[in-house]
């Protein structure tokens, strides 16, 4: 008997112990799953956040090792091929030599001049191909290219460099009187070649050269063409070509550039001479940035200014200096720029380094340059090395982090000065097919954009929510309210994408044919409830008490349906009458405002839509849960109902009403396939109610999935969509907070 | 309470108050004006376009290039313009008129005349006439064509006369139908069937590759599946150009309104209607068949006709996929914060974030899905699965699964929240009575509390699905496309495709409305697919609202 008591015990002690397990196994999951759902949530915000904080990672420059460049003369010229791992060097004297870069191991060489003959300036040409040029003393040119073939053996990648000669190894003389060259500019490519060389004697020459070949007899022929440029300065330091060969660019110490257009090679003419430097200061070291269109100008105070044309007031194009950089105190010696983005390294005579970009106008890297008589830069092309090039042919190899140097808080949210743009502005324009390309990611436009949708949806919404929100919970008969709310607050479930297709498909084209109408609307609509009331306030009485009180909605109903009807019929004939029959045109003749099919307009009503039944939910529910009491009162001292609504139930519901417009706010900032569909998506800065604009949001939809991974661009992007969750998520926080309070003090009444 | 009047003088009625009472109710028609208007305008322009319409001939006014062409067509659109406008966009419209009412005609015939739709001023029109034998011609490409039938020829040779036509070309199309079919069954089933197991052979030999097992007994045995596949790809090809000869065997002859005259391979063919001589059960068939169509057929021509199967089919894949993983954790983290989470302010806060997260724009959502998933995870996961595959992605592309994690996440915070109040809702007596009678708390919420909560948790999942089918902006970046080759879902092993990409109704709108070619034709099929959207998210939304309502009166009853 105690036995099976005993058994009995021991197997309802193992059953409470398997029912208290289960219990706590169900407390740690529910535990573990809920803290994991939420961290998730959380996971947004900070994923969001680890994608766009390497735009403020600033660039990092790190030393690897210093090499001997293995020629025999001090090196002129030193560049590295796409991967940096083969880097070629060309001395003074005329012979060069591809390298190892990691090693400074010799891989081929030779000279690029004959035997015998004395090399007095080498010139390398634009970092696309990088045509080399070197001048000797009898006054001729060898014009090379470096070469290099890629090819993977066995899956590994194998360089092969060799140097060519487009126009042929022999010199060709450029100086037209023999004496030698001084200073070189050159550029190759599809079998035309232009050489201009600065002589000794003080004389400037454009040579021209175009290869032919026969095809049938695979024979090579050379034109040559040569013509003297006019040149006002005589102490000339720099020339250069584009890459196009179309402009040249001398400039002179005395801090003179001249500007040459050079598309006709028969007749050089000088389009602008400018003074780059400051009074007193020599020019040092002139380079094209990438893409050809500006030049930076460094000079012997340490000042690089960036130039490009901008059109004046005339319409002609001038050179002007768009920003500088002073923070060198010794005189610049190089300026290196990237090969694709807009920015470059600059070395002063101090042994200063400086990595700059342009369009942020940001200096990311300021250091030593780590190597004794620094006087040579060379980037990398994909900008992640710089090659310190210093006495006694010593390359310093320094690895270079500079991911995003287009950001900056000025770039993101100031007025930029970009490229050939007349004067500093807000710009988003984040692609191009141009591979040089300077992208523009200043998101103000965009800002403003959701800025002025959101604006404009409160405009039409928040009177008409409000206004709808006081009558339901205060004046309509209960019955009435129990489906007219449900009935106002299933249109927030309306699907965004159909609100969009209708605004832009249906309402657009509508208010464009019919604009004088929707404006009649819009005044008559209120007019004629004023009327309405009138006209019942003057009606028998039989009749007037026959209507249960808290109808006027549905007695209104056929007074708003009427009225938009009739509005929208009589637009032809106003527009006739008035505007010249076509109200769009009118506005753009009389006031000079262009109307876009797709504007501010369309989607105020649209977003109306979204946002209507949001804020007229939750200010309803605050007026309705005024309490009863309070009202009462006021009634009950002879205050008339809308007196009571005025003074007594709003002021007490106004902190549910704000909380319910910072909602709807925050449902009108984030909105997207509304303002996607119904606007042009043009991102203009313009508060015109009949012109488009391009919301963060829909900038977000129509570029994320274009853009590259990890890229500038992609970055710029996740950082709007934190800006946006942000902005809701704070519009939020505060309505919800307010909510709260206020759900307190009712309780308090 | 509202007109209590107190007298009916101006002045009375003003100090009232009456008239912002009025323009207070005024704001609440408006917007009930807004809601049922809209619900109307997509019922009615969605429903409408499948009936058909009556096909007619106008005779034009010469004009200055020429005499009048005459015009077959639908009428698609009627409006009032000032003649100005009207003037400006080239009609040709008389002096005295300040006001024309125009015509936008569905004229069809594309490919014969440039357009297929023309405005119309009616002072052009000089008479208009409904010819009994007007024929509306449904064709795979090139859109609709209207005009007479003029002849139905078998290898070139006509086949019937005059009141024999009809007939002959009813059964001549039904053939067509069925030989259709058949293609479609190869080309489809059969055809995409060996090439999916020849791609993964393919693949298989390149795994085996890469791990270094490839030797030659297992490489022997692919080729030979291989080469099997290969025989019956050449003989389902041969049965396919057998079946492709015979449907090309008869064609149509057709006559434009202007004398035009036009041979089309029954192959081509649709659907053919003479819409003026149907009665109204032949009207009402024509109509369901359209309906059929829209419902249950795929898309042509750049998705301007035919229907929206695909779409239907990939947005219930993936709301259900969605819901998968949305209900569990959403109802879990609920109880967590309800039920187990010390309740003090750091609870609160938490209450508040989730809360707002459902506020969060579904644009961030959609970038973070495409971050963090889509190149992060799915990344991750074919590195370590799929390596055979790459450089081609597997997970690390948009696809069905992201699409439906997104998305989950997006709504698990409307699942969180309506859990919580259902939980809530739940009187305390009930649950100190199962406390007190010796559960313990993991048996009360699950015996007792949780099947009290269903209907709330119903409701939140509800509303989270409601949510998930009309948004648009995330998936465009983490899985939907305008036309998937192939449904996620199909015989192919191992038979549900999370990696591909798939149609939704959502972006179908956005996508047929805004990025295709000829909005004009395409507008129809639009409103069609916004109605079909609308009534699945307003049957859903009602169907929460009537199960919350439901679910008040239990427990209201249950606290008193």
């Amino acid at each position: 008997m105690d036995e099976i008591l005993a058994g009995e015990l021991s197997r309802a002690e193992s059953r409470r112990r398997l029912r208290m397990l289960k219990d706590r196994l169900f407390g740690v999951s529910m535990g573990v799953g809920g803290v994991a759902v939420i961290g998730t949530l959380l996971l947004i915000f900070l994923y969001l956040l680890y994608v766009v904080f390497p735009l403020f990672v600033p660039a990092r420059v790190a030393t690897l090792e210093t090499n001997t460049i293995p020629l025999a003369a001090d090196p002129a010229f030193v560049a590295f091929e796409e991967y940096g791992e083969v880097g070629l060097a060309v001395g003074g004297d005329g012979t060069y030599s591809f390298f190892a870069t990691a090693d400074g191991a010799a891989i081929a060489g030779g000279a690029l001049v004959p035997a015998g003959a004395r090399a007095t300036t080498v010139r390398a040409g634009g970092r696309i191909g990088r045509t080399l040029a070197v001048g000797l003393a009898d006054g001729s040119v060898v014009v090379a290219k470096p070469g290099y073939v890629v090819s993977f053996p066995d899956d590994r990648r194998k360089i092969a460099p060799a140097m060519n000669f487009p126009v042929g190894e022999a010199p060709i003389p450029a100086t037209g009187d023999g004496s030698a060259v001084q200073l070189l500019a050159a550029e190759t490519a599809d079998e035309q070649t232009t050489v201009v060389a600065w002589s000794a004697a003080g004389r400037l020459v454009l040579t021209h050269l175009s290869v032919t070949v026969n095809m049938l007899e695979d024979e090579k022929t050379l034109e040559k063409s040569a013509v003297e440029v006019p040149i006002q300065d005589k102490d000339l330091v720099f020339l250069s070509l584009n890459s196009e060969q179309t402009m040249l660019l001398a400039a002179a110490a005395n801090g003179h550039v001249s500007y040459y257009d050079i598309r006709d090679k028969a007749k050089p003419a000088l389009v602008e001479r400018i003074l780059a430097t400051e009074a007193g200061k020599r020019i040092t070291a002139v380079e094209p940035l990438a893409g050809g269109v500006s030049f930076l100008v460094g000079d012997s105070g340490g000042r690089i200014s960036q130039w490009f044309q901008v059109r004046d007031r005339e319409n002609n194009l001038r050179f002007k200096r768009i920003r500088s950089f002073s923070d060198f105190s010794a005189p610049v010696v190089a300026i290196e720029p990237e090969y694709a983005r807009k920015g470059f390294a600059a070395l002063d005579a101090s042994g200063r380094l400086a990595i700059y970009h342009t369009t942020s106008e940001r200096m990311l890297v300021d250091r030593a340059s780590g190597v004794p008589g620094a006087r040579l830069l060379a980037y990398t092309p994909r900008a992640d090395g710089l090659g310190v090039i210093g006495a006694e042919r010593r390359l310093g190899r320094l690895a270079v982090k500079n991911d995003h140097p287009e950001v900056s808080w000025r770039a993101l949210w100031g007025q930029v000065w970009y490229e050939s743009r007349n004067q500093p502005e807000f710009i988003w324009q984040s692609s191009s097919a141009a591979s040089d390309f300077e992208p523009k990611f200043s998101l103000t436009p965009l800002v403003f954009g959701t800025i002025k949708a959101a604006f404009y949806a409160c405009f039409f919404a928040v009177p008409i929510a409000i206004f709808g929100a006081v009558y339901t919970a205060y004046f309509m008969s209960p019955r009435l309210r129990t489906v007219i709310k449900p009935s106002i607050e299933i249109m927030a479930a309306l699907p965004t994408v159909i609100l969009g297709f209708l605004a832009g498909l249906w309402l657009a084209p509508l208010v464009e044919l019919h604009l004088a109408g929707i404006f009649l609307a819009i005044f008559c609509l209120p007019v004629s409830m004023i009327a309405a009331s009138l006209i019942w306030n003057y009606l028998p009485s039989a009749l007037r008490h026959r209507v249960p009180a808290g109808t006027e909605a549905m007695m209104l109903l056929p007074v708003v349906g009427f009225v938009i009807w009739a509005s929208m019929n009589l637009s032809a004939p106003m527009e006739t009458a008035w505007f010249g029959g076509n109200l769009p045109m009118w506005l753009n003749s009389h006031f000079g405002w262009t109307y876009d099919q797709r504007n501010s307009l369309v989607v105020g009503v649209a977003m109306g839509f979204a946002v209507i039944p949001n804020i007229y939910s939750i200010s309803e529910d605050a007026v309705f849960s005024v309490p009863q009491h309070l009202t009462n009162g006021s009634l009950a001292l002879g205050a008339t109902p809308w007196q009571t609504v005025t003074r007594v139930v709003l002021l007490t519901a106004s902190p549910g009403i704000f909380s319910a417009v910072m909602i709807g706010l925050g449902r009108a900032v984030g909105e997207t396939m509304i303002v996607l569909m119904s606007t042009g998506n043009t991102p203009v800065m313009d508060f015109s109610i009949f012109k488009g604009f391009r919301a963060l949001s829909a900038n977000i939809a129509v570029e994320m999935p274009e853009s590259a991974v990890g890229s500038t661009h992609y970055r710029v992007l996740f950082l709007a969509a934190l800006v946006l969750f942000m902005i809701t998520f704070a519009f939020n926080t505060v309505a919800e907070i307010v909510r709260q309070r206020l759900r307190v003090r009712y309780g308090n009444l | 309470m509202a007109t209590s009047s107190t007298g009916s003088t101006l002045k009375g009625w003003a100090n009232s108050g009456s008239p912002w009472v009025w323009l207070a109710a005024g704001s609440v028609s408006l917007s009930l004006v807004m809601v049922f208007g809209l619900l109307l305008l997509i019922a009615a322009r969605g429903l409408g376009q499948f009936w058909p319409g009556e096909i007619w001939r106008f005779e034009l006014a010469p004009t200055a290039q020429g005499p009048g062409v005459p015009l077959l067509g639908e009428i698609a659109e009627e409006e009032t313009v000032s003649a100005t406008r009207a003037r400006a966009a080239g009609e040709v419209i008389p002096e005295n008129l300040t006001e024309v009412r125009r015509l936008l005609i569905k004229a069809g015939n594309r490919d014969l005349t440039g357009f297929d739709f023309k405005w119309l001023g009616v002072p052009q029109i000089v008479a208009t006439t409904q010819p009994a034998d007007a024929l509306v011609v449904e064709r795979e490409e090139w859109g609709n064509l209207y005009g007479f039938l003029a002849d139905v020829r078998e290898n070139g040779k006509s086949v019937a006369q005059g009141a024999q036509l009809w007939p002959e070309l009813a059964a001549r199309l039904e053939r067509k139908r069925g030989l259709r079919a058949e293609i479609k069954h190869i080309e489809k089933d059969v055809i995409g069937g060996i090439n999916y197991g020849i791609e993964r052979l393919r693949l298989k030999q390149h795994k085996l590759e890469l791990d270094g097992r490839a030797d030659a007994a297992a490489v022997a045995t692919l080729h030979a599946r291989k080469l099997e596949l290969e025989q019956e790809y050449t003989k389902a090809n041969e049965h396919l150009a057998k079946l492709n000869q015979e449907i090309a065997r008869d064609t149509l002859l057709f006559r434009t309104a202007g004398g035009e005259e036009k041979e089309i391979p029954f192959a081509k063919l649709v659907r053919v209607a003479q819409p003026n001589a149907m009665n109204i059960p032949q009207k009402i068939v024509h109509y369901c068949s359209k309906l059929r169509e829209f419902l249950f057929d795929e898309p042509r021509e750049a998705n301007t006709e035919g229907g929206v199967f695909p779409a239907i089919f990939g947005t219930v894949l993936m709301v259900i996929i969605m819901s998968l993983f949305a209900t569990p954790f959403g109802v879990i983290a609920a109880i967590y914060l309800r039920e187990y989470a010390t309740q003090g302010p750091l609870t609160g806060a938490i209450r508040i974030a989730v809360n707002n997260l459902a506020g969060v724009p579904s644009v961030v959502y959609g970038v973070f899905g495409l971050g963090f998933f889509v190149y992060f995870v799915g990344g991750s996961i074919d590195a370590l699965l799929f390596p055979e595959r790459l450089p081609a992605p597997t997970f690390g592309t948009p696809g069905l699964l992201w699409s439906s994690l997104t998305l989950s996440i997006l709504t698990v915070p409307v699942v969180i929240v309506a859990t919580e109040e259902g939980l809530a809702r739940i009187p305390r007596a009930i649950r100190e009575g199962s406390l007190a009678l010796g559960a313990t708390k993991a048996e009360t919420l699950w015996r007792i509390v949780l099947p009290m909560a269903t209907p709330a948790m119903m409701t939140g999942l509800i509303l989270a699905v409601a949510r998930a089918a009309g948004e648009v902006a995330p998936l465009m970046m983490v899985g939907v496309v305008k036309l998937a080759p192939s449904l996620p879902l199909d015989g192919n092993f191992p038979y549900v495709h999370l990696d591909r990409k798939f149609m939704h109704l959502g972006f179908h709108i956005y996508d047929v409305g805004f990025q295709s070619p000829n909005v004009e034709a395409a507008r129809p099929l639009v409103y069609a697919t916004a109605l079909l959207l609308v009534a699945i998210i307003m049957a859903l939304n009602l169907a929460a609202i009537s199960i919350r309502n439901r679910l008040r009166e239990k427990y209201n009853a249950a606290d008193h």
